[in-house]
């Protein structure tokens, strides 16, 4: 995308004010995606985003400036500009000296979907309409969705730093809309992953399908979800998103340095039940969160942040890292060229504990099952959070019984960590998710095994 | 700002794209420009400074009621063509729709908006940089619990165009900027966090210190706050509740979700659906919103309708597209997020009719209710298709017509149908957020709480 030799004179000339460092994050991305709804394709879009982020770095001043130009002139004039916002006056010369990172894949791709005929993306909605609306008659609408993208990153530092990157992710959604007697109900369902078109080769779109449109017509006869504190049980892979809020952004070392977060200065403490222990994994082949460098070119890294229970690291970027006198943990990560890094999660995920998934249920006499969570947040000064419950049903003497109707959870990060009382051995990913913080949207994957809080608000309308 | 490309510039560019129409198609180009400051302040040093310039173009094509769309972030010569190219490559794929067209003028005269500032188009960058700072000082001022997490200054310009073969040829800038600020309280080993801003077309209309006492008030009336036990109760929405409760009502009020079967309001045009207190205007052209504006998202004139009058459904919002399906024109309500999309179709500047009462005397009349302050969770727990509403919040206890202590972690629940018919008393306090609608305290009756 950009030579060595170009990528050093406009670093040199990024550093010449007197900063300590500077870098360029360059990308040129081209993506496509369908969108069809009401029976209809509506459009294909296809887009083209390319161009150059330039980040300088002086004391604890950073100056950032992007471009659409990849040209000299074009870079020169942005490294320009972020120099003269990260500092005054003059530092003289540095010569930079750029060292290649080697070449490293953690998610092979083996067909790229830009070389893949746009109608067979559009046959594939096609097909997941017909499947969700021959689930029954009272499939009233379908929308779904296609999307792909094709990325290549260029990362290059006044520290010599030099890495570039292909990333190649899939995602296909669907919406089934059911109505009854009792009103209309969604169901919705997703799979994403950081691979090529062969992601049709791997999952069953028609199942995809079909279990939207069951989630829908299973709500139709939804009551209304309980109120108060109740034990929740969260079945595999529809939960990771609640350690993702609960904890993760908890752990985030930028929400750390600034005593933002409830975990500050709680390393080596037990801060969940010791059946607990949470990862962040940026190598996880194929998911959604998997890269091979992050945003500032350090190769991604299995992260451990909770071990049995208790709080073993932060994750990381360049400047928090720096300033802490350690190695990033390949977390810095950002949106696109158009923003700077900060700290962020990859794929997030808890380790399988031991019971039978059947038993956590049996050992549950009254609370809620929830098959899928929805979006959620969270504030991660106080730890409190809310979700989304999308699917789920009443426990009623060991057994699953009634669904019910969707609302809000909500908890406390700290507390439900610490409330966690059986664990699965059923371990499974989720689905894929975007991860916004700062008004940057990056991807990111989460999963967990069958599990039991011992007390959540289930924020229901029935007494 | 770089003037190497004027506002006038940017239709010239569109007109050219739209002078390549081949027979039988329709053709819009979209063009935008814009331009954005952000500067970060903690403890008294500049944290980051940005400066960002973003353009780019959107092409749409319709032909035999088949749609294509390609964007490139750039507006260099042969990426345009390549736009074009694609965009007219799309257009096999799509269904054929018999509705799909662009926009077309329609006679409705524009309102005029100042939407252009001068002053902050010239404004220098150290007194920007002044402005941040000095909401951190006066917040760090206000009570020794507070700690400030970060104090921003950001500006905005934008400048567009849009045109079509169909007749559409506008072309508009804007700006305005803000500085907000995050802080934390700690009492204890208790966190609370809390946030202010203030907003204005240029720096001189910022209200520093009002915004340093609100994001000190945030974080610390939520200290020492308890669990309240589940219950139905009256809850009092603060202006800026209500502000984001009109929000997730707006999308059920959009004419392609109605069209599409996907709103509970579809089949309730001249149904009483709110208390009869309820009116309900969407009114871009008041220069007192903070979304006001002069065109909508296809080129045509942004209006004044009402949607909800008296608690009856009158209307719904409609682009272009929307409004030939329900065989009605369009309200000149559609909505794009730049060049990277289609336009959709949504609300720009709604407001409810306020009532006669502040919001102390309406509080007096409630035995036993909570004064919601924040809500959490209205993505995830509003279903604006079924009407389910659940939502996380924190706010004070009333009771006995007085507010007392603070709660937290709790949940309201109920149906959005429900609530709106629920409503008790609508408040005099307008107050104009920078969101897409205004705030006003607005008090619903029988609403569940979920607590302890």
């Amino acid at each position: 995308m950009i030579e060595q030799d170009l990528l050093q004179r406009v670093l040199a000339a990024a550093v010449r004010t007197g900063a300590d460092f500077a870098e360029v994050y360059a990308e040129d991305k081209r993506s496509t995606s369908v969108a069809l709804d009401d029976g209809r394709v509506e459009q294909v879009t296809s887009g083209r985003d390319r161009g150059a982020g330039i980040r300088v770095i002086k004391g604890d001043t950073t100056g950032f400036a992007h471009t659409a130009d990849l040209s000299e002139a074009g870079l020169r004039a942005a490294a320009e500009v972020a120099a003269a916002a990260a500092s005054q006056g003059d530092g003289g010369t540095r010569t930079i000296a750029l060292t290649r990172s080697p070449g490293r894949v953690v998610s092979p791709v083996e067909q790229y979907p830009d070389e893949v005929r746009k109608a067979d993306k559009v046959a594939l909605l096609q097909r997941m309409d017909e499947s969700a609306r021959s689930a029954g008659s009272s499939i009233v609408q379908v929308s779904a969705g296609y999307g792909d993208s094709r990325k290549h990153v260029l990362i290059a530092n006044t520290d010599g730093v030099w890495a570039t990157d292909e990333q190649v992710r899939t995602l296909i959604r669907i919406t089934a809309v059911a109505d009854g007697d009792t009103g209309m109900q969604t169901g919705s369902q997703s799979a994403g992953h950081t691979m090529g078109f062969e992601l049709f080769n791997k999952i069953d779109v028609d199942a995809l399908a079909r279990d939207a449109a069951r989630q829908a017509l299973t709500k139709l006869n939804a009551r209304p979800a309980p109120s108060g504190a109740l034990p929740v049980v969260i079945k595999q892979g529809s939960g990771g998103v609640l350690f993702h809020e609960a904890c993760g952004h908890g752990l985030e070392a930028d929400a750390i340095v600034k005593g933002a977060s409830v975990y500050q200065g709680k390393r080596g403490e037990l801060v969940a039940s010791p059946l607990v222990t949470l990862v962040d994994d940026g190598t996880m082949t194929g998911e959604w969160g998997a890269i091979a460098f992050d945003d500032e070119g350090h190769a991604s890294q299995y992260n451990v942040l909770i071990e049995n229970g208790v709080l073993t690291d932060y994750m990381w970027d360049y400047l928090r890292a720096r300033n802490e006198g350690r190695k990033p943990s390949g977390n810095g990560r950002r949106q696109s060229y158009q923003h700077m890094p900060m700290v962020r999660m990859t794929n997030t995920y808890v380790l399988n504990g031991a019971e039978d998934p059947d038993d956590i249920v049996r050992a549950t006499d009254y609370g809620v099952y929830v098959a899928k969570l929805g979006g959620g947040s969270v504030n991660p000064a106080s730890g409190d959070f809310v979700f989304g419950m999308t699917e789920a049903y009443l426990i009623e003497n060991g057994e699953i019984t009634e669904p019910l109707r969707e609302g809000n959870l909500m908890g406390n990060g700290p507390q439900v960590l610490n409330d966690i009382d059986l664990l699965g051995n059923d371990f499974a990913m989720g689905n894929p998710g975007t991860c916004g913080k700062d008004g940057q949207g990056v991807p990111v994957g989460d999963g967990q095994p069958t599990l039991r809080v011992k007390s959540m608000t289930i924020g229901g309308t029935a007494a | 700002m770089s003037d190497a490309v004027l506002t006038k510039d940017l239709l010239a560019l569109a007109d050219r794209v739209v002078a390549r129409a081949k027979p039988g198609e329709q053709i819009e180009a979209f063009v935008s420009r814009d331009l954005e400051t952000d500067v970060r302040i903690y403890e008294g040093e500049v944290e980051h400074f940005v400066s960002a310039q973003s353009e780019g173009i959107g092409i749409r094509i319709i032909r035999d009621g088949c749609t294509g769309f390609a964007y490139a972030g750039t507006l260099d010569p042969s990426a345009i063509a390549d736009v074009l190219a694609e965009a007219r490559d799309n257009v096999a794929f799509g269904t054929r729709d018999e509705w799909a067209g662009l926009a077309e003028p329609d006679g409705v005269d524009v309102v005029a908006q100042e939407l252009w500032n001068e002053t902050l188009a010239s404004f220098p960058t150290d007194r920007k940089i002044e402005f941040a700072k000095e909401l951190e000082r006066q917040t760090l001022a206000m009570d020794s619990r507070v700690r400030v997490d970060d104090s921003t200054y950001s500006d905005v310009a934008v400048e567009l165009a849009v045109a079509t073969n169909t007749g559409i040829r506008r072309s508009g800038r804007e700006n305005g900027c803000y500085v907000a600020v995050s802080t934390l309280a700690t009492e204890g080993d208790e966190t609370q966090s809390g946030f202010g801003f203030s907003v204005g077309r240029s720096p001189d209309e910022f209200d520093v210190a009002k915004a340093a006492r609100e994001a000190s008030d945030r974080a610390t009336r939520l200290l020492g706050a308890t669990k309240p036990p589940s219950r139905r109760v009256t809850v009092v929405f603060d202006p800026y509740v209500t502000a984001m409760f009109l929000g997730v009502i707006s999308s059920t009020l959009n004419g392609e979700a109605v069209a599409k079967g996907r709103s509970l309001f579809k089949d309730r045009m001249g149904d009483q659906v709110a208390n009869p207190l309820v009116t309900l205007i969407d009114d871009p052209t008041n220069s007192l919103a903070y979304t006001a504006t002069d065109l909508d998202g296809e080129g045509l004139a942004a209006r004044r309708n009402s949607l909800i009058d008296a608690g009856v459904l009158k209307s719904f919002v409609h682009n272009s597209y929307s409004a030939r399906r329900a065989a009605t024109r369009s309200t000149g309500n559609a909505v794009r997020g730049g060049f990277k999309g289609t336009p959709g179709v949504g609300c720009l500047a709604l407001q409810l009719q306020p009532g006669s009462r502040d919001q102390a005397a309406m509080i007096a009349d409630i035995d036993d209710g909570v004064l919601v302050q924040s809500v959490q969770g209205l993505h995830s727990g509003v279903n604006p298709i079924s009407g389910d509403f659940s939502v996380g919040a924190s706010g004070l206890m009333i009771t006995n017509g007085a507010v007392g202590a603070p709660i937290r972690e709790f949940t309201i629940a109920s149906t959005l149908q429900r609530m709106l018919l629920d409503v008790a008393e609508i408040g005099n306090d307008v107050d104009w957020l920078p969101m897409s609608a205004a705030g006003v305290t607005i008090a619903i009756r029988d609403v569940t709480l979920s607590g302890a």
